[in-house]
């Protein structure tokens, strides 16, 4: 292995680990604020990346008719909840409605401008709306009613998730795969690096994201609002910060994310409806890194597992999944002799 | 093991044998095997994820170790598969304590995500080894067989195969069952409801953990030895993280916290999974493993509204009986020696501890002797409790020595403390809700049993049960508990309850006893008997430290107190003095100005 090599392989890390690090951050944003491991996360990936191809063919992509069934599913269950909750028809009726107006007007909007073929820039923005409106979906129909289940009760129902969520992937998308052509056509060369505007622009949309998720957390009232609900649910419920409202608006981020990530490496590789879930578990692995708790150890984690990828699939390719995989375990236990005690539960 | 359980476990070994005689199709009988080899792997997620809290999504990964040790044995090396059975069981092990140990410190997540990436890892493993024929897998096993007079009996297919497979299924099944009847297995049954109370009766939460992760895996280990040479062929589809996933699903659904819930889990599902997988595609129009979306939504639905799986529902309608009492004759368990009245049970020296800037105890020292009620007293927030965690082990001291009986125990943990004879209670009981009130007290005297794991579930250990069973029960005749011994402890009112935690700190046959708000909660009636009950033991010999709100009863039954305010000693002297001084009455009801 010359420089150049280890350039070219150290710059293809780092490109997918900014991808990681984004899911790294969506998944530590979520397990901090909801107690929900969410390995569901890579499946909006996926999704975003196919709803975008989908587009492109000018059909209207199966994700719009699976977010109007979810949105009707969750309407359902609200309507039900506060009319047995409060009584009164015309209350449970409104917010039934509520649930359901966002995602339907995306459909409508999606179905009117599947056949239409607009400009990449604005199919990728729809897409992106559309897979962010599973978040609080997701939520309002999986999570929401087991909120004070232990985080391992939440785990199990992740997998149930994360199982219907790839099955019916498969159902609207196919088991074709699919890959997007890049935003950016455009080509550098940095020395011996070969840099693509794609690549670009995972860098700027990653740090961007990680920017916009830092003010976000930090000047606004909403994001103090998650980060008291995440130090502490009761004391965050009687400051009157509703624990549904915070999880739906965390899936809301976390889908976003996912989205966005989704339409990031669509162009970098081809993108089937069960691709998520690896992509999503080595943000995962960054996560784990970071305790499943500090952002920028995510951030680092990420990149880290990016590049041990990159330089795993130079040297034995078949194996760069085990390597990546297996790094787990050396993490666990560098972090279990750091805490050195374990977590008495409360 | 009772009467009418008994019969319904001899019907089911019975059954055994005669299915495989009946006139079934062989698909039957075919499906029948697969559903004992999936409950097998079951079975041992019950004991680790039921009872234990604990999660494994990489249980598929342990079945992989078994079949691919003995597929890749008995291929290159010609080794017997009887053999090969202990190697799997061996590798098994060591991975699973290696990846046990590594998570099992850290909160309770880490374990599953380690066994999703452990699971991935070697999936990929198998599927990428040139030595193991990559995702093709290994070829042309042997059927299992028996040397029979002058040839081989072949018993790796078919109905010999059911009787083999669901032989070894039920003694898992029994073993499980004996096991979570006796001193080990109440231990694991208290990991779930957190460690606290576990470690202060002496017990190693981390171990027992550790163990029931490589108990689950060893399960697992032998259905893969079994499916390996029933199947004739290994491929690492079988071992992926879906089936992992799958396999906790199935417990999920039968009831995790039932050892009988894996037999129904594993049997709904796979029956469920082949309908759904020629149902779906033709539904759909197109194949494909459709059959996830179900299992997905299903995982979600039952977690939501039968949370405790199928079997719950036969078990509400078969209550237990209560355990037979057999244990009259038993011998007492060995005892402690005690402190000569008078001597140094405990002397506290400067101890302190701060939380960040916060001081919650500032050097606090005091002493009790043999045969003396100490009692603890302060307003709220005077950092009593903390006292109290920091002479118990609970939380680390900043600074300070405790000395028990001469000996420095400044820096053991709490189950060691427990250990060298000082037992105490919590000031929110702490108790394992679905064991009896007997089983919770029997839990007190864990550190006075030696009994493990393997004799447990061979229940070579009846005798030492019995003493125990036998010691619970003189404890709680002690403090006038004889009525409930078969009660749920859960059932129990708030007073029973204080007084079950009492009568399960005596069991550990301590030489001082540490009190947490015992009077709490309790009715008038209640708390003179509690008095009572103390001058009792202190008349035994027995030294008592009480952390009390109810002056009356500390007033009543204390030799010494020692007040404290803002995490200081205030003050300490006997009751009389106590009620005298002007700084005490100060603490308490604040001062004119």
């Amino acid at each position: 292995m010359d420089f150049s090599i280890a350039s070219i392989l150290l710059l293809d890390g780092f490109t997918n680990g900014a991808v990681y690090a984004l899911l790294g951050l969506a998944t530590v944003l979520v397990f901090t604020v909801t107690r929900v491991i969410f390995i569901p996360q890579g499946e909006f990936v996926a999704y975003g990346a196919l709803t975008l191809a989908m587009l492109q063919t000018g059909k209207t992509p199966g994700t719009v008719w699976l977010l109007l069934i979810l949105a009707v599913v969750a309407a359902l269950m609200e309507l039900l909840e506060r009319w047995r909750h409060h009584g009164n028809a015309v209350r449970a009726a409104q917010s039934a409605l509520k649930t359901l107006a966002f995602p339907a007007l995306i459909s409508v909007l999606s179905i009117w401008a599947a056949p239409q073929q607009f400009p990449l820039g604005v199919q990728a923005a729809l897409s992106v709306a559309i897979v962010t409106a599973f978040g609080p979906l997701v939520y309002r129909v999986a999570y929401q009613s087991l909120e004070a289940a232990t985080p391992l009760v939440l785990l199990i129902v992740s997998v149930g998730v994360h199982f219907a969520m790839t099955g019916l992937g498969l159902l609207f998308f196919g088991a074709e795969g699919f890959r997007n052509p890049p935003f950016w056509d455009e080509r550098f060369t940095v020395g011996p690096l070969a840099l693509s505007g794609q690549t670009v622009i995972i860098f700027a949309v990653s740090l961007a994201l990680i920017v916009l998720m830092w003010l976000y957390f930090e000047k606004s009232l909403r994001g103090k609002a998650l980060r008291a609900t995440a130090v502490n649910r009761t004391g965050a419920r009687l400051m009157g910060i509703s624990s549904h409202t915070s999880g739906q608006l965390t899936f809301l981020l976390a889908a976003f994310i996912g989205a966005l990530s989704g339409l990031l490496i669509g162009p970098t590789t081809t993108v089937f409806y069960d691709s998520g879930f690896l992509i999503g578990l080595k943000g995962f692995v960054a996560a784990v890194i970071a305790g499943l708790s500090s952002y920028p150890g995510a951030l680092l984690g990420a990149l880290f597992v990016g590049v041990v990828e990159s330089f795993g699939s130079f040297w034995a390719s078949a194996f760069k999944e085990v390597i990546v995989f297996t790094l787990v375990l050396p993490i666990l236990l560098v972090r279990s002799l750091r805490s050195g005690h374990s977590d008495e539960d409360h | 093991m009772l009467k009418k359980q008994n019969i319904a476990l001899w019907l089911l070994i019975a059954a055994v044998p005669l299915v495989a005689v009946l006139p079934l199709p062989d698909f039957w009988i075919a499906q029948l095997n697969y559903i004992g080899l999936y409950a097998l792997v079951c079975l041992g997620l019950v004991l680790l994820t039921g009872v234990g809290g604990l999660t494994s999504f990489g249980q598929a990964a342990f079945v992989g170790i078994g079949a691919y040790t003995t597929a890749w044995l008995t291929l290159n090396t010609g080794m017997s598969p009887w053999l090969t059975l202990f190697v799997g069981l061996g590798f098994t092990a060591v991975s699973a304590l290696i990846v046990g140990l590594i998570t099992l410190r850290m909160s309770g997540h880490y374990l599953p995500l380690a066994t999703i990436a452990w699971g991935l890892a070697l999936y990929y493993l198998m599927g990428n080894l040139d030595a193991l024929g990559k995702y093709d897998g290994l070829l042309g096993l042997k059927s299992l067989s028996i040397p029979w007079m002058n040839g081989d009996i072949d018993i790796g297919q078919g109905r010999l195969f059911f009787v083999l497979t669901w032989a070894i299924l039920l003694a898992g099944a029994i073993a499980l069952l004996n096991l979570l009847d006796s001193r080990p297995g109440r231990a694991i049954r208290s990991l779930k409801g957190g460690t606290q109370m576990a470690e202060a009766m002496g017990i190693s939460t981390f171990r027992y953990k550790v163990t029931i992760f490589v108990i689950a895996a060893l399960f697992a280990s032998v259905a893969g030895w079994l499916l390996a040479h029933f199947q004739r062929t290994v491929n690492p589809s079988a071992f992926g993280l879906k089936m992992g996933i799958e396999y906790l699903f199935m417990t999920v659904v039968g009831g995790v916290g039932y050892v009988w819930g894996a037999i129904v889990g594993a049997g709904l599902i796979k029956l469920l999974d082949d309908q759904l997988q020629v149902l779906l595609p033709a539904l759909i129009g197109t194949s494909g493993s459709y059959e996830v979306i179900v299992f997905g939504i299903a995982l979600v639905l039952v977690l939501k509204y039968l949370p405790d799986g199928l079997w719950s529902i036969v078990a509400r309608k078969m209550p237990s009986p209560p355990r037979k009492v057999d244990w009259q004759n038993a011998p007492d368990l060995p005892a402690r020696s005690k402190p000569a009245l008078g001597d140094l049970v405990l002397q506290v020296d400067k101890i302190r501890k701060q939380f960040g800037g916060l001081t919650a105890v500032n050097d606090i020292s005091f002493n009790i002797a043999a045969g003396q009620i100490v009692g603890l007293i302060g307003p709220n927030g005077a950092g009593k409790s903390t006292t109290f965690n920091l002479i118990t082990g609970v939380l680390s001291k900043t600074s300070g020595r405790v000395l028990f009986r001469g000996s420095d125990i400044s820096a053991l943990p709490s189950r060691d403390i427990s250990r060298q004879g000082m037992a105490r209670t919590f000031q929110h009981v702490k108790m394992i809700p679905d064991m009896t009130v007997l089983e919770n007290v029997a839990m007190g005297a864990y550190t006075r049993g030696r009994s493990g794991v393997v004799s447990s579930m061979l229940r070579t250990n009846q005798a030492e049960e019995q003493s125990l069973m036998k010691e619970a029960q003189r404890q709680l005749e002690r403090i006038g508990m004889g009525a409930y011994l078969h009660e749920q402890a859960g059932n129990l009112a708030m007073g029973p309850q204080r007084l079950m935690e009492i009568a399960r700190a005596l069991c550990c046959d301590p030489a001082l006893l540490l009190l947490d708000e015992p009077a709490a909660g309790l009715r008038h009636k209640e708390k003179q008997a509690l008095a009572a009950v103390l001058r009792q033991l202190q008349g035994e010999g027995m030294s008592i430290l009480l952390v009390e709100h109810d002056m009356d009863l500390v007033m009543d039954v204390c030799d010494h107190l020692v007040v404290m305010e803002f995490g200081t000693l205030l003050t300490q002297g006997t009751p009389v003095e106590i009620q005298a001084s002007p700084a005490v009455r100060a603490a308490y009801l604040g001062t004119e100005h």
